[in-house]
């Protein structure tokens, strides 16, 4: 089981990888939320991994409170997008 | 029982990932705001949801009803996220208008421009 948490820790390491260059290159504002949307979601993927590779609960706090972030900031951030353009 | 579990889970965790990996490709490499809000929900629902259901074969019970509050409210809050980015970026003018097939929101907004302002 310990070989099947490591393939997929670094399957998902790489995914964290390549949406960092999203978040970096993306030209408009809106990409770089989706990119930061989607590097949370993994996140909390992660710290799934974390829950059943040591066999132990104290992350599944932290599983919930990101997946609630992360949904409020996009959202937000979507929001004042849309009223900055609106300003103009 | 035990070994069909592990390989269970090993099945549903590696696919996860590999979906995950499939979506920051996708979310890398599509061209417009739009298409990359295409790649990047299928990571943020099935990607997640395979994780966590692997997860959940693993752990005991008590720790799978979390689990299972996380991918209920995972599959509540995307729909809600993509379609409010989707509007921004349709507004902001970051979506190619000719690639569009059906184009109802344009044409609200055309009449919103043209009526008096609410």
């Amino acid at each position: 089981m310990s070989t099947v948490y490591a393939v997929t820790t670094a399957l998902l390491s790489a995914a964290a990888l390549l949406v960092l260059v999203r978040l970096l290159r993306g030209p408009v504002a809106l990409d770089r939320i989706v990119a930061l949307d989607v590097l949370l979601s993994l996140i909390v993927s992660a710290a799934a991994l974390g829950v059943a590779a040591r066999q132990e609960g104290s992350f599944l706090p932290v599983l919930l409170v990101v997946a609630i972030l992360a949904f409020i900031g996009s959202v937000t951030a979507a929001h004042l997008i849309e009223r900055r353009e609106g300003m103009r | 029982m035990n070994t069909l579990l592990a390989i269970l889970s090993a099945v549903f965790l590696l696919s996860g990932a590999a979906f995950s990996l499939l979506g920051a490709i996708g979310l890398l490499r599509f061209a417009d705001t739009t298409s990359r809000l295409h790649a990047a929900s299928k990571t943020q629902t099935l990607g997640l949801l395979l994780i966590l259901l692997g997860t959940a074969l693993q752990v005991p019970v008590k720790y799978g009803l979390v689990l299972l509050l996380v991918a209920l409210f995972q599959l509540v809050t995307v729909p809600v996220t993509g379609q409010i980015v989707g509007r921004t970026a349709y507004r902001t003018g970051a979506v190619r208008r000719s690639g569009l097939v059906v184009d109802k929101l344009g044409r609200r907004l055309e009449r919103e421009e043209a009526g008096p302002p609410d």
